[in-house]
């Protein structure tokens, strides 16, 4: 049962939503191998209908406290490019696509995306390549993400406010 | 004789305030200039908490700090439930994991947003001079000594009050900036305006090490 889960985090992203949501879309996530799609839709206003057949269910919802489950449950993870989201997709081995929202203000979460996909560890697209993306990608090139060290940061802090022993 | 006296109070009022003025570039240039570097057991700090991934970065940096670090001050928008909740949540596994901790305390303020998502650019001058008119009575309840921020627009009225608190002669208080992982090549707005006013500006990636020198790069740390 092979699943596949999209987030925006605490942000609306309609046009991603309504991408992933037509039946088109939704047609090509089920030949590629997925039964179960999850949609965390955030403060979006567009809201799809759930539904559930014998070989594909529509989960939507807008908020969890954590989403740990739900990303840990997902064999695909198609994610706005916030840090968080895209952080706790990628800390838990999850290959990540990442859909870069085109209507924010100078686009800076572009760079991570940008990054990370440099370094081999995602794929990046917009709402409008993101079917192309879909049925050409192949999962197994990605790598593996190391994760931050924030004891450096707490080292480099006791230091210089005096609190070093 | 009239035209004189008033020529003379002119003069003296432009004086003076031209003493103030310069009175104040040198109070800024020395609060900006001194490292408050003295030994000590605790510092009590004020963490600006900003909407979905800065909170969570923010929490991730904390989650590394020792109980030295107390109490925390939070401070997130008045319209941001969803940090509210990751805040007691992180404090509550805190305590678990650590009995000693338990009575630390903890408390979140909330202050007006500065600019929501897509806000105009003229009215959020308006905003933000209307946070900074709450921020800074915050921040001079509260005299922290450290202020830890990453970028939302709430941190830079927080950040001026702080700089202000030092100004004033009344305490100087230590400015951590560390700008988002999210930011591999370009400072963000509220990056570009602290970079000169905090006391340790930090960047997660080499090309922004490069462009800015004087920042601190530690790798990723989040």
């Amino acid at each position: 049962m092979k699943c596949a889960f999209v987030t925006v985090g605490t942000t609306s992203f309609d046009d991603l939503i309504a991408c992933v949501s037509a039946p088109d879309s939704l047609q090509k996530i089920e030949s590629l191998g997925y039964n179960r799609l999850i949609l965390q839709i955030g403060r979006g206003t567009v809201v799809p209908e759930p539904f559930s057949t014998e070989s594909f269910t529509l989960d939507v919802y807008r908020y969890k406290d954590s989403l740990k489950e739900d990303i840990r449950k997902a064999d695909l993870v198609i994610s706005h490019a916030g840090a968080g989201s895209c952080l706790e997709a990628l800390e838990k081995g999850k290959p990540l696509v990442v859909v870069i929202n085109e209507k924010l203000m100078n686009n800076h979460q572009l760079e991570l995306a940008k990054q990370l996909h440099k370094e081999g560890h995602l794929f990046y697209c917009t709402c409008s390549t993101l079917p192309g993306l879909l049925q050409s990608m192949d999962l197994s090139t990605l790598k593996c993400y190391p994760p931050g060290q924030p004891e450096k940061f707490s080292a480099f802090l006791d230091k210089v406010v005096g609190l070093q022993k | 004789m009239r035209r004189f006296s008033a020529l003379m109070c002119v003069l003296i009022l432009a004086a003076a305030a031209g003493a103030v003025a310069a009175f104040l570039i040198l109070r800024i240039w020395v609060v900006l200039r001194s490292r408050d570097f003295m030994p000590r057991e605790s510092l009590s700090i004020l963490v600006v908490a900003g909407s979905g991934g800065h909170t969570t970065e923010i929490l991730r940096l904390l989650g590394s700090l020792s109980n030295a670090y107390s109490p925390r001050h939070y401070v997130i928008a008045d319209t941001d439930e969803m940090s509210a909740n990751k805040i007691n949540s992180f404090e509550l596994d805190r305590a678990d994991r650590d009995p000693s901790n338990m009575y630390t305390k903890y408390y979140i303020h909330r202050i007006p947003r500065s600019r929501e998502v897509r806000q105009s650019w003229p009215s959020t001058v308006f905003t933000t001079l209307h946070s900074m008119w709450l921020s800074f009575p915050l921040i001079h309840q509260v005299k922290p000594d450290l202020v830890l921020c990453n970028g939302p627009g709430t941190c830079v009225p927080i950040c001026v009050s702080a700089l202000l608190l030092g100004i004033l002669g009344i305490k100087k208080v230590i400015i951590v900036y560390v700008e988002s992982v999210c930011r591999v090549e370009t400072l963000s707005l509220s990056g570009k305006i602290l970079f000169h006013l905090s006391d340790y500006f930090i960047v997660q990636w080499p090309a922004l090490k490069e462009k800015y020198p004087k920042s601190v790069y530690l790798g990723r740390i989040v």
